[in-house]
Parts: structure tokens; C-alpha cells; sequence
């Protein structure tokens, strides 16, 4: 493997530690579970990705998480 | 939430974990991991007789060569080493014996999996999530303020406490509520502890959780108070949420890490524009800010936030402390193996004896246990890892590396907060950390007490004071207690040897203000939503229309009680005379133990129902421990006949002094200050007995349980009912040998994903 593809991977693995930790890959998992569900069944359709990112902080409203000191 | 089914008390029968014979292995035969453990190559050898070696000689000249200075580098290899070997072999003795993970049974993730709360989450990216969740300005905090009994207590007690006690907490409590769908601490106490065990838990957890968002605030009022450059910068990361929660709301949503970088930019430019602001006429003016208004406006801000929507102010703040708490951490942790600075400090320092301390009062025993919550035993962290991170978990085995591993890592944040408060000189220490009380507040006044204190080594001028002052860009650094600004001062002092010289150390100075101010306010928030829910829940089984937490008006008044609450303890601590935060902090060391205690109780009662008393110790020496410190510390709070300790003995001289006309008593000087402190105390001490009884009634409750199930030879569980697997992953940082091999087989499988979620 080449130094640059090598620098390509790791950077492409820190895009995805990162994403991961700030909660970025949020919708892809959702869709994924939707998917894995219901299939792509029209008769229940998956939330947008505007629905599903307001839908995640609503539910938060309803379903506080404490911070540590 | 909470339980969907469990298996009535008493039940034995193994469930059927059989697997679908179509899919690769879900679980590794625990045969496999014994022997992989078992097998002991030569270089396996060599590599740990290494960490054992480099661990032992750091131990040794921490402990036993007495030179002038220490160099900082040993504390980091005392903790790495040591945490290294505490988590490869006692970590992994809980769990082969005690926890036993069953990497067959689904997790809540796969089972209840709805693609939100549940959904499986990458080991490692959960790693983080958990330590960003459970790391706050405890672990900051905390060590500062238990620096001045020397460098040696406060660094045993956070590294092998943590190794013992802490990270056990974490594992086992992650785990219990794994294997229960998510269940909280509250549920599980009342699940295993019946009625009043789990009433007196939820009334312990309520209270605690108020005086510990009261401290958290308290020490934000400290840090910012007088410092027109702090308010401003600080007060600017609200327009910078309130812009970021627009942004991903309805410009960009999900780009999360996108906002972030922005936010952090517009951060940096916040703490650069707050220099130049304050250097002005018009800004100092404006932006500075007593004790007291200052108080008040967290307590109109905390109210605000906690009712606003999450995705206007909370969510985008959280974004941001996440981004700057694991690069501030990351980055303090390399500045100090390059600097690597030299510690004057004395292993244990006559106060440590004497309880004399002008830090906070005490001797050692129990108050350095109480003093260092966070970072070697912090009961908080038994809510989170009772709350989000449960429901994420892929397999049962990872449990270890992120509760135990996760422990670990704020214990080294601790560890490092402790080095940065220890670098910087012990006269500067002592004047900040004294109260007003004592320094008088002037520079004058703080090098006349601190020379005073008659400290080898010590000789602090005035000059040293404005001097540090003026670097930090501040207008004076005199009684600027709370150990927050003393920790800033710490890593200013490493970070400007790093970059950018002494010119730079008022930016990095007000960066790690900025840094820690920003997560306080989360928990802040935080902290105040998650108790009105709990008050809604607790009123709401006297008034059923509490119940409803869409309701607007209920809501707004929780909101309002709670806020009350803690506000009512912020404004003590910032008018107390005394000093604040030397005769509060204790109470906060004192809450977050014994909440360390219930949780330990809670876990003891779930090992004792499954008739594992062979282990129990695991679970009862913690808690035998945590136990006798709080109870001690409370009994000498509430009992002790010297007034720097005791609250009641603090009362009776006063009361005393009142009653006999005098208008000034030690450091209170008018007739109100002396009311004040007499009111101050008698409510310190009230909070000390109520926490002390709840925390009591716990431990009793579940001795009963024990004791219960060792008579009858219980073997029963509250758990979910087990439901096989249809995933895999490895369990720790690394993938074995084997489990490369079992995941190669899932990669190569032709079908969708690697994983599949289970059909409903």
C-alpha cells in the first residue's frame, strides 16, 4: 500500500470516528433499521431526513438524558 | 421503556439461546476466549513485565524517593500502567466470575432495536459517546481542590480507586441495566430493593442531583465573576448555540459535525474578541460582573434553557462540548508528555493531618475521599450508564471495555487535572484557592495569609500575584476559588510551552474557562430538565395531571421548584460569608458518594438474588468502603465540635456570638453576615442528614435483600427475558485472533449488511 493510500484510509477512518462520536450517522442508521424493517415497502414510509432530525430532538423534550458533572 | 417482560423471582430455567443455524457465529465459545487469554506468548510476556515494571518504578518514585521536585511524566505512567493492569486483569476476573456476558443473548439494541434510542452502536464510537457523557468538570475540580494535602493522597486515591471502585460501579451498573432493557437506577432500585429502598433512592437521587447543579454553578459564578473577558466569551457561546440550533433546524439538518467546526471557529473568536473587549473602557465596564448579579443571571438562564426546546440551545451546546472536551482533553494530555513539568509540591503536606487546610477543611480521612469524587468513584455516573448507554451496546462483552475502559479514561482526566493544578507554585496555589475570608481579597491581604501559613518552601510576593494576573489577563486572581481558574491557570502554564510563549497564556487561560464553563452550563440544563421530569413523575402519583409532561404549566412549574432549589443553594454559597465554596463542596463530595453508595447497594442486592455470594465482595468492599467514608464525613459534618468542619458547631458559635451582641464573629463582619451564616449552616447540616438518612435507609434496604436471598438460596432475576443473537462483534478495542475470524466469515456473507436487525 502506497503512503498516500495509506493517509487516504486512515483519514477516511477518523471521517468516520468522528461522525460516529458527534452522532452525524444518525439517519444512516435509522434508514438502515427502517429498511431492515419494513423493507421498501411504500405502505410505511421512513421519516425524511428533516422529519427524522426533528423528530430526534423532540424526543429528547420528552426524554432528558442527564449530563455528568 | 423500561420492562417489557422478566422472569418472575425464583424462576431458574435456562432460556433457549440456540442460534439460527443459517448465520456465522453470533458468540465465540467462552472456551475460545479462555484460551486466547491463556496462551501466553514470549512477547505477551515481555510486553506486560514491562508495564509492570514501568509501573512499579513510577509507583516508587512517586511514593518513596524524596527529591526536591517530582517530575509530572511518573504520575502518567503510574496511572497508564496501572490502569492497564486493572483493566487486563481485574476487569476480566468480574468478568469471567461475576458478570459472566453471554455474547448469545441479544442486547437491548438488537431486541428492542427502533433505529433512535436503541439501535447497536460501533464499540468504539460508544466508547466515546460514554466517556464525553460521563466526563464533566468533576474530574476538573475536584483534584485541584484536593492538591493542597500534597500530590500523593489525591493520586493514589484517584488511580487505585478507580481500578477498585469507580470503573466496578460503572461496569457492573452498565451491565445490570443491559441485561434489563435500559432500565434506569431509580426502576432497578425499586425492582430490587422493593418499596422503600427504591423511594428513599429516588428521593436520594432527586436532591443529590440538586445540590450537585448548584456546585457545578457555583463554581461557574467563581470563575467568571469580576472577569469581564470570562462573562463575554462565555456569554457569547449562547448567540453561538441559539445560531447553531437554527442552523441545523432549518438550513442544514444532520450536518452535525459541519456546525460544529463553525461553532468551535466562532468559539475561538469569542475567547480573541473577549481579550479585546475587555481591554476596553466601555467592555470592562459592561461585561463585569459581581458574585451575585452574576448568580442570578445563571439562575434566570438555567430556567430559560430548561425550557426552551432542546434543539434551540441544548442540543447545539452539547454538539460543542463534546467537539471541545475531547480535543481540550486530548490536547492537555500530549502537552504534558512533552512538557513534562517539574512539581514542587510536597508528597503529603501538613494539612493533610492537621485538617487545617484553607482549601477545604478537614483531614484526610474522610475528606480527601470526598473531596476527589469524580475520577475515582463518581455515583453520578451510575444515571448514564443507567440511561443512553445501555440501549446502544452490540454485544454483551463490550460492557468491560466501555463502563470499566471508560472509568478509566476520566480517572486519567483527573490525573491530569491534578498535574496541571500541581505545576503551577504552591503560593499562587494557596491564594487563589483561599476565600475572600481569608485573603481579604487584595493581593496585599493574600501574600500576608499565605506567607503566614508557614509552608516550607513558600514565599510568595505580591509581585508574583500581579504578575500571573497580568498573563492571564485577568484584573486580579486573588480568591479565585472554586479550582477552576486555578486549573486554567495550570494549563495555561503547559500549554503556552507548547505554543505560543507567555503571550499566549491569557488566551489559553480563558480557552480552558471557556472549556470548562461550557459543560458546566450543559449539565446545568441538563441536570434541571431530567429533575423536573422526576419531580413530574414523583407529584404525579399525588396529582395524575403532573403525569402529563406535555403540559405546559406543570412543566414551567417544576421547572420553577427546580430551579428554586439550586438557586437557592447557588446564592448561599456566593453570599455565604465564609466562603462558599469551602463549606459547600464537601456536601457535593459527600452527594455524588453516597449516590455512588446506592447504586453499589443496588448492583450487591442483584449479585446476592443470584446467589453468587462467592463475588459478592467484588460489589461489597466498594461499597463497605464508599459507605464508611460518606457516613464518617457526614457524622463529622453534622456532629463534629470544630467549627471548620462541623455545620452545627459553625451554628452554635455564631448563634452564640449573635445572642450575646456581638456585631462581628471571625470572618463575618456585620450582624447579616453572621445571620447569614447561621442560616447557611443549619441549612448545610439539614442537607447532610437528609442525605445521610436516605443513603442509610438504602444500604439497609439492600443488606436486607442480601441477607434475604442468602436464607433462602435465592437465584432470581429481574432481568429481561434472553433473546438469541443475530449479530456479531468484538468485544474490545482491538479484535482477538479469533474474532477476526468470525467477523471475516460475517464479511464475506453475500447478504445486505454485515448485520441484520431482528424481524418483528
Amino acid at each position: 500500500m502506497s503512503v498516500a493510500a495509506a493517509v487516504r484510509t486512515a483519514a477516511a477512518g477518523l471521517a468516520w470516528y468522528v461522525k460516529g462520536l458527534m452522532g452525524e450517522d444518525a439517519y444512516e442508521k435509522y434508514q438502515a433499521h427502517h429498511e431492515s424493517v419494513h423493507g421498501t415497502d411504500a405502505a410505511v414510509p421512513a421519516m425524511t431526513e428533516r422529519e427524522f432530525w426533528r423528530d430526534q430532538t423532540d424526543r429528547q423534550d420528552t426524554n432528558p438524558q442527564g449530563r455528568c458533572c | 421503556m423500561g420492562a417489557t417482560s422478566s422472569i418472575p423471582q425464583g424462576a431458574t430455567e435456562e432460556p433457549d439461546l440456540t442460534q439460527d443455524p443459517a448465520l456465522p457465529p453470533v458468540a465465540l465459545d467462552p472456551t475460545i476466549h479462555d484460551a486466547e487469554e491463556a496462551h501466553w506468548t514470549p512477547l505477551k510476556i515481555a510486553i506486560w513485565v514491562a508495564i509492570a515494571l514501568l509501573g512499579g518504578l513510577s509507583w516508587v518514585m512517586l511514593a518513596v524517593v524524596r527529591g526536591e521536585t517530582v517530575n509530572a511524566i511518573w504520575f502518567v505512567f503510574a496511572a497508564i500502567c496501572t490502569y492497564l493492569i486493572g483493566y487486563r486483569f481485574y476487569s476480566n476476573y468480574i468478568q469471567k466470575h461475576l458478570l459472566r456476558p453471554d455474547d448469545r443473548r441479544a442486547t437491548p439494541a438488537e431486541y428492542k432495536a427502533d433505529g433512535k434510542d436503541y439501535a447497536a452502536t460501533d464499540r468504539r464510537v460508544l466508547f466515546g459517546h460514554h466517556f464525553a457523557a460521563i466526563a464533566g468538570a468533576g474530574p476538573l475540580v475536584g483534584p485541584v481542590l484536593a492538591a493542597q494535602m500534597g500530590y500523593l493522597p489525591g493520586t493514589i486515591w484517584i488511580i487505585v480507586g478507580v481500578v477498585f471502585a469507580g470503573a466496578v460501579q460503572d461496569y457492573l451498573v452498565l451491565f445490570f441495566s443491559m441485561r434489563r432493557g435500559g432500565r434506569s437506577l431509580g426502576q432497578m432500585a425499586r425492582d430490587e430493593l422493593g418499596r422503600v429502598g427504591g423511594t428513599a433512592a429516588l428521593i436520594a437521587t432527586l436532591t443529590i442531583m440538586v445540590i450537585i447543579v448548584a456546585i457545578l454553578a457555583l463554581v461557574v459564578v467563581n470563575a467568571l465573576a469580576e472577569s469581564a473577558w470570562g462573562v463575554f466569551s462565555v456569554g457569547m457561546t449562547i448567540p453561538i448555540a441559539l445560531f447553531m440550533g437554527c442552523y441545523l433546524r432549518f438550513f442544514r439538518p444532520g450536518k452535525v459535525t459541519e456546525i460544529s467546526i463553525i461553532g468551535f471557529v466562532l468559539l475561538i473568536a469569542a475567547i480573541v474578541g473577549g481579550g479585546a473587549i475587555a481591554g476596553t473602557e466601555w467592555g470592562a465596564a459592561m461585561f463585569h460582573i459581581d458574585k451575585l448579579p452574576l448568580a442570578i443571571g445563571i439562575i434566570v438562564y438555567g430556567f430559560v434553557a430548561a425550557i426552551l426546546p432542546v434543539w434551540l440551545l441544548l442540543a447545539p451546546r452539547d454538539y460543542l462540548s463534546t467537539f471541545m472536551k475531547i480535543g481540550t482533553i486530548g490536547m492537555l494530555a500530549l502537552a504534558i508528555i512533552i512538557v513534562r513539568p517539574e512539581i514542587f509540591v510536597p508528597a503529603v503536606s501538613e494539612f493533610a493531618t492537621s485538617g487545617t487546610g484553607p482549601v477545604v477543611s478537614g483531614q484526610l480521612f474522610p475528606f480527601l475521599f470526598v473531596t476527589i469524587a469524580c475520577g475515582a468513584l463518581s455515583g453520578f455516573h451510575a444515571l448514564i450508564a443507567s440511561g443512553t448507554t445501555p440501549k446502544l451496546i452490540e454485544k454483551e462483552r463490550q460492557t468491560r471495555f466501555i463502563g470499566y475502559g471508560g472509568m478509566l479514561m476520566e480517572s486519567f482526566v483527573a490525573i491530569m487535572a491534578l498535574v496541571a493544578a500541581l505545576s503551577i507554585d504552591r503560593g499562587i496555589y494557596f491564594a487563589m484557592n483561599s476565600s475572600p475570608a481569608l485573603t481579604g481579597g487584595t493581593v496585599e491581604g493574600a501574600v500576608t495569609f499565605v506567607n503566614s501559613l508557614g509552608l516550607t518552601g513558600v514565599n510568595l510576593t505580591p509581585e508574583m500575584l500581579t504578575q500571573t494576573a497580568k498573563d492571564v489577563g485577568e484584573a486580579s486572581i486573588v480568591s479565585r476559588t472554586g479550582g477552576a481558574p486555578t486549573l486554567s491557570v495550570g494549563l495555561a502554564h503547559i500549554m503556552q510551552q507548547v505554543a505560543g510563549g507567555s503571550g499566549m497564556m491569557a488566551f489559553w487561560y480563558h480557552f480552558a474557562i471557556m472549556f470548562e464553563a461550557l459543560f458546566i452550563l450543559t449539565a446545568v440544563d441538563a441536570g434541571t430538565r431530567v429533575a423536573r421530569f422526576m419531580l413530574q413523575d414523583s407529584l404525579g402519583n399525588f396529582f395524575p395531571k403532573f403525569k402529563d409532561t406535555s403540559w405546559r404549566t406543570g412543566a414551567w412549574l417544576t421547572t420553577g421548584i427546580m430551579v428554586a432549589a439550586w438557586g437557592a443553594v447557588l446564592v448561599m454559597g456566593v453570599t455565604d460569608p465564609l466562603g462558599g465554596i469551602n463549606t459547600l463542596f464537601p456536601l457535593f463530595g459527600i452527594a455524588n458518594q453516597l449516590l455512588a453508595a446506592i447504586a453499589l447497594a443496588v448492583c450487591m442486592a442483584i449479585v446476592a438474588k443470584r446467589g453468587m455470594f462467592k463475588y459478592l465482595w467484588i460489589v461489597a468492599v466498594p461499597l463497605a468502603f464508599a459507605a464508611v467514608v460518606t457516613i464518617t464525613a457526614s457524622i463529622l459534618k453534622i456532629f463534629s465540635s470544630v467549627p471548620s468542619v462541623g455545620y452545627f458547631a459553625q451554628n452554635a458559635a455564631f448563634s452564640k456570638a449573635l445572642a450575646a451582641g456581638e456585631t462581628s464573629f471571625g470572618t463575618a463582619t456585620s450582624v447579616e453576615a453572621m445571620e447569614a451564616v447561621v442560616r447557611n449552616t443549619m441549612v448545610q447540616g439539614i442537607l447532610s442528614i437528609i442525605f445521610v438518612t436516605l443513603a442509610v435507609i438504602v444500604i439497609f434496604t439492600a443488606l436486607q435483600a442480601t441477607w434475604h436471598a442468602w436464607r433462602t438460596h435465592a437465584n432470581a432475576t429481574n432481568e429481561d427475558l434472553a433473546v438469541p443473537s443475530r449479530i456479531f462483534a468484538p468485544s474490545g478495542l482491538m479484535a482477538t485472533r479469533a474474532e477476526k475470524a468470525t467477523q471475516a466469515e460475517w464479511d464475506a456473507r453475500p447478504s445486505t449488511g454485515k448485520r441484520k436487525a431482528r424481524e418483528h
